[in-house]
């Protein structure tokens, strides 16, 4: 995720890029924000085209992963440029590098969807857009109507003037508008109050398209002579082809090619996840069976005795020892050893896979001096680093085109899959459309590390807590990456500025890593979701060790809203006070407090994630061992909500997330092979997991929207494993769930 | 040579015959709106209509549907402009995320509707069994309430 959370530092550039007409309309192309710092890659230009018939074409230039921001970032510029929705359509744009003296500059601002930053990075640069090019059109109007601009306003899609009767559409000004050089600077941005779409019901703009099956994805690509092709991926992490023969393969009517796929050195950057043979046909179906007809010999692999017991044994055994100090604040030891009362707990959180709905797949056409890449990816750019490192070559040759994306998860911030379509294309010099089957997913992912989490903490004889400690032992996310110091290792696993980092004064962080070679990678709110899960529980285990009820220890240490400093991805600061209000919000819709029947409970969790606030409220029952979920209240604040359709959206699917993913998934190693390969044993949650009573609230704070995309996710599994404590007094400290209750 | 009908047309197809119907679908008849996700019948993004019944096509070899007639996301819709009532109830409730499961989750929707034309929501949890991975199901289990009405009112009329 590193590529979107680099610091943006902008200045303005005021040029018109762009003017010439496009379908009988106009394009009005108002870039912005040149990059001030020297590494390349960040140019920004947008475009609005206003059509003669008044209706406004949009261009989205991020990644559609699910997220709704196709339709949330064309609001911003609907808003401002001050044009009724239904007038707009938007249109996808590919991603947009110049090559320039010491590098790339962005062409159509920085293009990537990752750390929930979609929205909140274009926040003010899309509403000038539109407020530029609504300040544009009123300028024209007022030159032909000799109406002083400021007496000039506009309606929905109109210029209006003066006292004169006749409204003037966009529609008739835009030749005029375009011709006119740009302002100095941004004109004024709406307030708050004077919004029309932004915060409006508006519905995703790709609905329609998706529910007649028209809507395009990665998989639905074809392009001439395009050829099919599967890749048979080492069975064992790490291990790489010897030989193999393929005269079975190449009988299947309609294979063409069976080629080797050079993998990754063991413990080395990965440019691919595995090494293998590619088989190549004129459908996706001939390739296929002439995979499974592929014979092939493998090296042994370093990672060959890896299992998931032996992870777990060796985690055990380092938390037993002393590892790598990464926050200290106050003085930990005295603290804990002056307390009343000292809990210490330990948790386990798997590993676990992304498996969007739609498989990896990726077109590839690499010439002699071109390449063109069709993919569903999180990082467009990336996927033209990619092809240019397999191909050789020059960027500004490589055409990257985006499509709707089938579930994202953080999976597709990798372009593995990219990679080795250019592989094949370059080697067989046909153009290819790889497709992974399921079980390649599953089997070769960069999965969510998995960990061993030890908490401690020391409460005085008031049940304050006065010393807190963090203490895990996992496989680093950041492992294999590029010049990665080992003892940077941990800064993907422990945010140590979470909660309750500067509430509770002694504080102590400390890391231990254990290189299984597992692949690892940013599976959605990285590694939120287990702390979130480790630090919720702990609390509800401190309530109970000291009498405490769940909700006041909570509140107690929350405290009152105030801005704290927060160093971490979400910041400059972090507001405990919501998570107070939120949490006391769901658990009051909730009814907590209520006398429930035997074998019923109510668990409550809150969490801070990348710089939004979540909290949820889960009622369930344990009746002979079967768990069922019987109410969620899930609550956002996520300052001011943009898109809510789409707030609501992703905090009923993060909530999903977390709850199908605590209840039921593992990816697990034995003899250095994934075991898992399918739903079937990697089964995600289907509806009737889910109780029809579930009410999922929006929380206004402030003027200022967050992103929504992860923090649905973290605290849901927490309130699951608390209300199951509540109901049953089975306390879950190893994720699964269903490893030790009926689901 | 299999030969039988999609969406009302006549086709044929001659290769193969275990070539899964999902894939004569995508590759051959270049019809996308039918989606692959698992290959093994577990997730049915890949549910369409043999004979009005849901079946899922990744598991469904096309010479078994010799002479059927099969009915694909893009022939649920009675013309460009009116939608089926399951279609109309998702986009009442802005259902889709990524909208890749949804075309599965309509046809299994439009099946369910066909045995049982109210269901509950205990109905709906035994019968749909398609994979949602954005997690929508409090949409989709909205939905299938609505298009239950809608489908009442429309016979009404």
């Amino acid at each position: 995720m590193s590529a979107v959370l680099e610091q943006k530092t902008f200045s303005r550039r005021q040029v018109l890029i762009a003017g010439a007409g496009v379908a009988g309309g106009f394009v009005l192309g108002i870039p912005q924000l040149a990059n001030a710092t020297t590494d390349s890659d960040r140019m920004i230009g947008y475009f609005v085209e206003i059509r003669a018939d008044g209706s406004v074409v949009i261009g989205s230039n991020q990644p559609e992963i699910g997220q709704g921001v196709r339709t949330a970032l064309p609001m911003l510029i609907a808003e401002e440029l001050d044009i009724d929705w239904s007038m707009v359509s938007v249109r996808q744009m590919p991603l947009g590098i110049i090559k320039t003296a010491d590098g790339f500059t962005w062409k159509y601002g920085g293009q990537g969807v990752g750390g929930s930053t979609g929205l909140t990075s274009n926040w003010e640069y899309m509403r000038q857009v539109g407020a530029t090019a609504r300040a544009q059109l009123i300028k024209a109007a007022a030159a032909r109507t000799g109406v002083a601009e400021a007496e000039c306003s506009t309606r929905p899609g109109v210029v209006v003037c003066g006292s004169l009767q006749t409204a003037i559409p966009y529609g008739d000004l835009i030749a005029d508008a375009s011709a006119l050089p740009l302002p100095e600077e941004s004109p004024p941005l709406k307030d708050v109050a004077d919004y029309r779409v932004i915060g409006s019901r508006v519905k995703s703009v790709d609905a329609r398209d998706i529910v007649t099956g028209r809507a395009k994805y990665g998989v639905d690509t074809v392009q001439p002579d395009m050829r099919y092709a599967v890749i048979a991926r080492a069975p064992v992490l790490n291990a790489s082809v010897k030989s193999f023969d393929d005269t079975e393969t190449r009988k299947v009517p309609g294979v063409v090619d069976v080629i080797k796929i050079e993998g990754p050195e063991p413990g080395a950057p990965y440019v691919i996840l595995a090494s293998g043979v590619a088989v190549i046909a004129t459908s996706t179906w001939a390739a296929m069976k002439g995979r499974q007809l592929l014979a092939i010999d493998w090296y042994e692999s370093p990672n060959a005795t890896d299992s998931s017991e032996r992870f777990w044994a060796e985690n055990r055994e380092m938390l037993k020892g002393d590892g790598q100090v990464v926050l200290d604040d106050g003085d930990f030891a005295q603290a804990i050893g002056d307390a009343e009362t000292v809990v210490i707990r330990q948790y386990q959180v798997p590993f676990v896979s992304h498996a969007p709905l739609e498989p990896q797949n990726c077109y590839a056409y690499v010439q002699a001096d071109e390449c063109h890449i069709i993919a569903p990816t999180q990082m467009p750019s990336g996927a033209s680093r990619a092809a240019a490192a397999v191909t050789g070559l020059p960027r500004e040759n490589i055409r990257v085109d985006m499509t709707r994306v089938g579930g994202g998860f953080g999976r597709r911030l990798t372009n593995d899959y990219v990679a080795e379509a250019a592989m094949i294309s370059m080697q067989t010099g046909w153009p290819i459309k790889l497709q992974w089957s399921r079980e390649d997913d599953i089997k070769n992912d960069f999965y969510r590390p998995g960990g061993l989490h030890e908490m401690q903490a020391g409460l005085d004889g008031d049940g304050k807590v006065v010393a807190w400690a963090q203490r895990l032992a996992s496989g680093s996310k950041y492992y294999r990456r590029p010049n990665m110091p080992d003892e940077d290792l941990f800064g993907a696993e422990l945010y140590i500025d979470d909660f309750p980092r500067r509430i509770v004064d002694n504080i102590r962080m400390e890391y231990f890593h254990n290189a299984i070679g597992l692949p690892r990678g940013s599976w959605r709110a990285p590694a939120h979701t287990a702390n979130a899960f480790v630090v919720q529980s702990f609390l509800d285990e401190l309530a109970h060790e000291t009498g405490a009820d769940p909700l006041q220890l909570r509140l107690d240490l929350y405290g009152a809203s105030r801005e704290i400093e927060y160093g971490g991805h979400g910041g400059p600061t972090f507001n405990p006070g919501r998570l107070a209000k939120l949490i006391s919000f769901v658990a009051d819709k909730i009814g907590y407090g209520n006398t429930l029947p035997d074998g019923h409970g109510i668990g409550l969790a809150s969490h801070f994630t990348f710089g939004g606030y979540a909290a949820h409220a889960i009622q369930v029952s344990v009746v002979d061992g079967k768990l069922t979920i019987e109410r969620i209240v899930a609550a956002i604040d996520c300052g001011l909500a943009v898109h809510p359709n789409a707030v609501e959206a992703q905090l009923q699917g993060g909530t999903i997330d977390g709850i199908s993913t605590a209840l039921g998934l593992e990816i697990t190693v034995l003899d250095g092979q994934v075991q898992q390969s399918n739903f079937h044993d990697y089964p995600l949650a289907r509806i009737a997991a889910i109780p029809s009573l579930f009410e999922s609230y929006i929380v206004p704070f402030d003027e200022q929207p967050t992103g929504v995309g992860e923090m649905g996710i973290p605290s849901a599994a927490p309130a699951l494993t608390n209300a199951i404590f509540a109901a049953s007094g089975v306390r879950i400290r190893a994720l699964p769930i269903a490893a030790q209750l009926q689901i | 040579m299999v030969s039988f009908t999609i969406n009302s047309k006549k086709v044929s197809f001659d290769g193969d015959g275990d070539t899964p119907l999902l894939w004569v679908l995508r590759d051959q008849l270049n019809m996308t709106g039918t989606k692959f996700g698992c290959g093994v019948g577990q997730c049915g993004a890949c549910t369409v209509h043999v004979d009005g019944q849901a079946q899922r096509s990744c598991v469904t070899p096309v010479s078994t549907v010799a002479e059927q007639a099969i009915t694909t996301i893009e022939g649920l819709a009675p013309s460009e402009l009116e939608l089926h009532p399951v279609q109309q109830a998702w986009l009442e409730f802005d259902v889709p995320q990524c909208g890749y499961c949804q075309a599965g989750q309509i046809m299994a929707t439009v099946d369910l509707l066909r045995r049982n034309p109210s269901p509950t929501d205990a109905d709906i949890d035994t019968s749909m069994t398609n994979i949602c991975r954005c997690g929508t199901y409090a949409r989709i289990r909205k939905a299938i309430h609505r298009a239950a009405e809608l489908s009442a009112q429309g016979e009404q009329e």
